[in-house]
C-alpha cells in the first residue's frame, strides 16, 4: 500500500464511507469509550452496611468503596484490591487506544490490513481471563498469619457468592458490555474478509 | 317463570357469597385484632392515648420528622431529641468534660473549654439555658447552634455540620447571663447579664449606694463571623445598662427590625440581706408594680461604635449609658413584673411578655412603641435617665390567660401558646391583625393543663418568620408523680402536645434524667445537614480542615527531640500504628491520632489507663493530647468504642522506663 493510495482511500471513506469503514469506526468508538466505563462490579452485603458495598473494576482502576473492602479483606489476609494487576492497570490506556487506531485505519490498509482488527476479537476474552486470575490468585494466597483462617478459595464473578457474613453479587458491565459489541463487529468484519 | 327461578337462584347464590367475604373478614379480624384489642383492654389505653402512641411511634429504621435542641441545663451540654418519638439522639459536651466524646480531653478539645487559651484553667462545667439556632431571614438554617452558659457568663459555638462544639467565648466585664439569640441574619449574639456587677469587672462591696452607683447590667452583642464560624471579639459590642437584672430578650424583625426588646427586674435594685433580717430578693425586687421592657436600637449603637463612640473594656468596646440615653439607642416600657419570655411575633409586629405575677400576657405594638419614641410620650425617667414610654401609649393588646404566664411561641395559624407555671397549663390565645380578624383577636381559646410547673415551651420553629405548627413541647420542671420513683432527684418532664387542631391534645411524656433543661428549638430534620463522616481524612476538628500533623498508612513514625517524644499514628479497624510506644519517665508525650477510616460508624477511642486519656475518633477525625509521662510502667493503650469482631484487639502498650537507665 502506498501512501497516495491510502490517501485516495480516505478522500473516498470521507465522500461516502463503505459499510466496513462505518462499522470499524463504531467498534473503535466503543472500544475508545469503554475506557471511562466500568468493566466489572460486585456488590457485598452484609447486615452491617445496609445499602451494601460496591466497586466497579476499569481498566485503569478500582472505585467505589474499595478501601473499606481491602480493610475487610485484611482480616482474611487478602492483599488490598488496588495492589491487583498492576501491569495491566498502567498500560490499558496505551493497549485500548492502540487498538482503537488498529481498528479505526484497519479498513485503509487493504485486505491484510484488516488483519489488524484480529486482537480486538480476543480482548474482551482476555480482560475476562485477566479478572478471574486475579481473582484466583487474590483468593489463593490469603496470609496464613491473618486474623481469620479461610479456606483459599474462589470468587464468583458472574452471580452470587458468599464469603463468611458476606454474599456477593457480580456482573461484567458496560465497559466490557461495549468492548464486547467491539469484538463481535471486528469478527464480522474479519469474516468477511475471509470470504473475500 | 323460567326467569324468576333464575333471578331467585342468584341472589341466594349472592347471599352465600356475601356470607363467604363476610365470613372471611370477620375470620381475618378474629385472627389479629383481638391480639391488638385485648393489648389495649389490658393497658386500660383510651381512643386517644391509642391515637397519640401511633402518632408518636416512629417504627425501628424510620426517621424523626423534627430535631428538638435542647439545653442541658446543669450537665452544660446540649441535648438532641428526635420529634415526635422524642428519643435522646445525642449529647453535645458544651461547657462540661465529657468523656465519650473524648471532649476535654484532646489538646483541641481542651483547647475550647480553656477558651481558645483565654482561661487559665478550664471551668468544668456550665448551666446552659437557651439554644439558638443560626439564622437567615428570620428563619432558622440549621448551619450553627449558639447556647449560653448562665452561671459563668460564656456563650458557646456549636458547627452542626459534626455536632461540636468549636469556641467558647467568656463575657470579660460580667459575671452571669441570660439567653442566647440571634439577629435574623446571625449578624450577632445577644446576651443579657442576669445579675448586675460591679463595673467593670472587679470589687466594690455590696452596699445599696455602691450598688446604684458602681453596678451595671450589660448587652452584649458577639458579633458572629459565619464564614470562619467563629464570633469575633474584636467586632463585638456592649451597652451599659442600669443596675437591673436583665433577663431573656428577642430581636426585632422585619418591621422591627434593629431593634431589640429585653426583659428586666429587680429594678428596685434590691440588694438582699436576710441574715440581717432585711428583705430577700425575692422580696426586694418584687416590691413593684412592674419592671421594665428594654427597648435597644442596636443597630445605632452599632454605628455609634464604629465611629469610635464605644471605649474599650477588658478588651471589649462597651457604649456608656449616658451615650445609650442620648442618642436615643435605649428606652423602657413599663411591663409586667417579674417577666421571662420576651417573644417577638412572626411578622415582627407585636412583642409578647408575661409576668409571672401577673396573669394576663401584655402585647406591645412595635408601630405604636416608635410613634410613642417619635413623640417623646413619656411617662417619665428613671433614676439613670433613661426614658420610659407611657405604658398606654406602646401596650396593644393584655389577655387574661391564667396564672403565671412564662414564655410564648407561635404557631402558622396566627395563634400563640403560652406556658402558665402557677396554673400548670399551655394557654392557646389568639394574636390580633393582621393573623386574626378583629373578632377573633386577642382572645383566650384553649387551655391543656400540663404536669407540673412548665417553664418553657418550644413549637415547631415557634420563635422564627415562618413558625411550622403542628407540635409543641412543655418543659416542665417538676414530674412529681409522672414516672417510677428513682431516688429524691426527680427527672425533668417533657411533654408532646398535638397543636394542629384546635384544641390541643397532649401525646407524651418523656423522662429527662440528667439535668434541667430550659428551652429547646425545634427544627425540621431536613434543614440540618451534617455529616456522617469527616469529609476529609485527617480534620481536626478544631480548624474543620486537615491537620498538617494527620498522618496515612505508612507514614506512621515516632520521632524524639530532646525530652519530647512525637508519635504520629493511625487508627482503623482493628489496630493502632504504632502500637507499642517507649518513652522515659519525665518526658512529654505528644499523639497525633488519624481515623483513617472511611465507613459510617467506624468510630475508634483511645485510652491509656492510669494517664486520664480518652479520644473519640469518628470516620476522618485527626486529634491529639499531650502529657508529661509522670510514672513509670508499662500502661496497655486500646481502643473504647467497639469496633470490630477484633475490637479487644485493638490495642498496644506505653512503655514508660525510668529515667536515666
Amino acid at each position: 500500500m502506498s501512501i497516495a493510495q491510502i490517501r485516495s482511500e480516505l478522500a473516498q471513506a470521507r465522500r461516502r464511507p463503505r459499510g466496513l469503514q462505518l462499522r470499524s469506526w463504531l467498534a473503535a468508538g466503543l472500544l475508545g469509550l469503554s475506557l471511562l466505563l466500568p468493566y466489572w462490579r460486585i456488590t457485598l452485603f452484609a447486615p452491617q452496611y445496609p445499602g451494601g458495598l460496591r466497586v466497579s473494576v476499569y481498566l485503569t482502576k478500582v472505585a467505589g468503596e474499595s478501601s473499606e473492602i481491602s480493610l475487610l479483606n485484611h482480616y482474611i489476609g487478602m492483599k488490598p484490591l488496588e495492589q491487583a494487576a498492576p501491569l495491566e492497570r498502567r498500560f490499558a490506556v496505551p493497549i485500548v487506544l492502540g487498538g482503537v487506531l488498529a481498528v479505526a485505519a484497519s479498513p485503509f490498509l487493504g485486505q491484510a490490513g484488516l488483519l489488524l482488527q484480529a486482537p480486538a476479537v480476543l480482548f474482551p476474552i482476555g480482560v475476562a481471563g485477566d479478572l478471574a486470575f486475579w481473582m484466583w490468585k487474590f483468593g489463593h494466597s490469603l496470609d496464613p498469619s491473618a486474623p481469620i483462617r479461610i479456606e483459599p478459595f474462589m470468587p464468583a464473578i458472574i452471580g452470587k457468592g458468599a464469603v463468611m457474613q458476606f454474599s456477593t453479587s457480580a456482573m461484567f458491565s458496560w465497559g466490557f458490555l461495549f468492548s464486547g459489541i467491539t469484538a463481535l463487529i471486528a469478527a464480522y468484519n474479519l469474516s468477511r474478509w475471509r470470504r473475500r | 317463570m323460567k326467569t324468576r327461578w333464575i333471578a331467585a337462584g342468584a341472589l341466594v347464590l349472592a347471599v352465600l357469597l356475601l356470607a363467604a367475604v363476610g365470613g372471611r373478614f370477620r375470620g381475618a379480624t378474629a385472627s389479629s385484632a383481638p391480639d391488638l384489642e385485648g393489648l389495649i383492654k389490658a393497658k386500660g389505653l383510651t381512643p386517644d392515648q391509642v391515637r397519640a402512641a401511633v402518632q408518636t411511634f416512629v417504627p425501628p429504621g424510620k426517621y424523626d420528622d423534627y430535631l428538638i435542641f435542647s439545653s442541658g441545663g446543669q450537665s452544660g451540654q446540649v441535648l438532641v431529641f428526635g420529634m415526635p418519638s422524642m428519643r435522646l439522639l445525642r449529647v453535645i459536651s458544651v461547657f462540661s468534660p465529657e468523656s465519650w466524646q473524648g471532649y476535654g480531653f484532646s489538646e483541641e478539645t481542651k483547647e475550647i473549654l480553656r477558651e481558645q487559651a483565654e482561661a487559665k484553667e478550664a471551668l468544668t462545667w456550665g448551666d446552659t439555658h437557651h439554644p439558638a439556632i443560626s439564622e437567615t431571614n428570620a428563619e432558622y438554617d440549621g448551619q450553627f447552634l449558639f447556647i449560653n452558659d448562665k452561671a459563668n457568663a460564656r456563650i458557646a459555638v456549636i458547627d452542626l455540620r459534626d455536632f461540636s462544639t468549636k469556641q467558647i467565648v467568656r463575657n470579660p466585664n460580667a459575671y452571669s447571663n441570660h439567653g442566647a439569640v440571634v439577629s435574623p441574619n446571625t449578624e450577632y449574639i445577644l446576651e443579657g447579664t442576669q445579675y448586675a456587677a460591679p463595673f467593670p469587672f472587679k470589687h466594690v462591696p455590696l452596699t445599696q449606694e455602691n450598688y446604684n452607683k458602681s453596678y451595671r447590667g450589660l448587652a452584649t452583642f458577639w458579633k458572629f463571623d459565619r464564614t470562619k464560624g467563629r464570633i469575633d471579639r474584636a467586632a463585638s459590642f456592649q451597652i451599659e445598662l442600669p443596675p437591673y437584672w436583665q433577663d431573656l430578650a428577642d430581636f426585632g424583625k422585619f418591621e422591627s427590625d434593629g431593634w431589640v426588646f429585653m426583659n428586666s427586674f429587680n429594678t428596685e435594685r434590691a440588694i438582699g440581706g436576710t441574715l440581717e433580717k432585711k428583705p430577700a430578693f425575692e422580696i426586694g425586687a418584687s416590691a413593684n408594680d412592674v419592671d421594665f421592657m428594654h427597648i435597644i436600637n442596636y443597630k445605632k449603637a452599632a454605628e455609634l461604635i464604629a465611629a469610635g463612640r464605644g471605649t474599650a473594656v477588658n478588651g471589649i468596646k462597651v457604649l456608656s449609658l449616658a451615650d445609650a440615653i442620648a442618642n436615643g439607642v435605649l428606652f423602657f416600657a413599663p411591663e409586667p413584673k417579674s417577666p421571662h419570655g420576651n417573644d417577638v411575633a412572626p411578622r415582627g409586629d407585636y412583642v409578647v411578655i408575661g409576668g409571672k405575677l401577673d396573669p394576663n400576657v401584655t402585647i406591645y405594638s412595635v408601630k405604636k412603641i416608635q410613634q410613642a419614641i417619635k413623640e417623646k410620650a413619656y411617662s417619665g425617667k428613671d433614676p439613670y435617665g433613661v426614658p420610659i414610654l407611657s405604658f398606654d401609649r406602646v401596650m396593644e393588646a393584655q389577655v387574661k390567660i391564667g396564672l403565671g404566664p412564662l414564655h410564648t411561641q407561635f404557631d402558622d395559624q396566627g395563634n400563640a401558646y403560652t406556658s402558665l407555671f402557677l396554673d400548670s397549663a399551655v394557654a392557646k390565645w389568639t394574636l390580633g391583625a393582621p393573623y386574626k380578624k378583629a373578632s377573633e383577636a386577642w382572645k383566650l381559646v384553649d387551655k391543656l393543663p400540663v404536669q407540673y410547673n412548665i417553664g418553657h415551651l418550644a413549637a415547631v420553629m415557634g420563635d422564627t418568620a415562618k413558625p411550622g405548627g403542628k407540635y409543641l413541647v412543655a418543659l416542665n420542671k417538676w414530674s412529681v408523680d409522672q414516672y417510677s420513683n428513682v431516688g429524691p432527684l426527680f427527672p425533668q418532664n417533657f411533654q408532646l402536645i398535638d397543636i394542629s387542631g384546635e384544641k390541643m391534645k397532649l401525646l407524651s411524656n418523656t423522662p429527662v434524667g440528667l439535668a434541667e433543661p430550659h428551652l429547646t428549638q425545634i427544627i425540621p430534620i431536613d434543614k440540618v445537614k451534617s455529616w456522617a463522616v469527616y469529609p476529609e481524612v485527617g480534620m481536626n476538628p478544631l480548624t474543620m480542615k486537615v491537620d498538617p500533623n494527620a498522618t496515612g498508612p505508612g507514614k506512621e513514625r515516632i520521632v524524639r527531640k530532646g525530652k519530647t517524644v512525637e508519635v504520629w499514628m493511625t487508627a482503623m479497624r482493628s489496630h493502632f500504628t504504632p502500637d507499642r510506644i517507649q518513652v522515659r519517665q519525665g518526658d512529654t508525650v505528644i499523639l497525633h491520632i488519624t481515623n483513617i477510616e472511611r465507613a459510617k460508624d467506624a468510630i475508634h477511642g483511645f485510652a491509656i489507663g492510669r494517664y486520664n486519656v480518652n479520644l473519640s475518633l469518628e470516620p476522618g477525625k485527626y486529634e491529639s493530647v499531650k502529657f508529661v509521662a509522670t510514672k513509670t510502667g508499662v500502661f496497655p493503650f486500646y481502643c473504647t468504642e467497639f469496633c470490630s469482631a477484633l475490637h479487644l484487639e485493638m490495642a498496644g502498650y506505653l512503655e514508660v522506663m525510668p529515667a536515666g537507665r
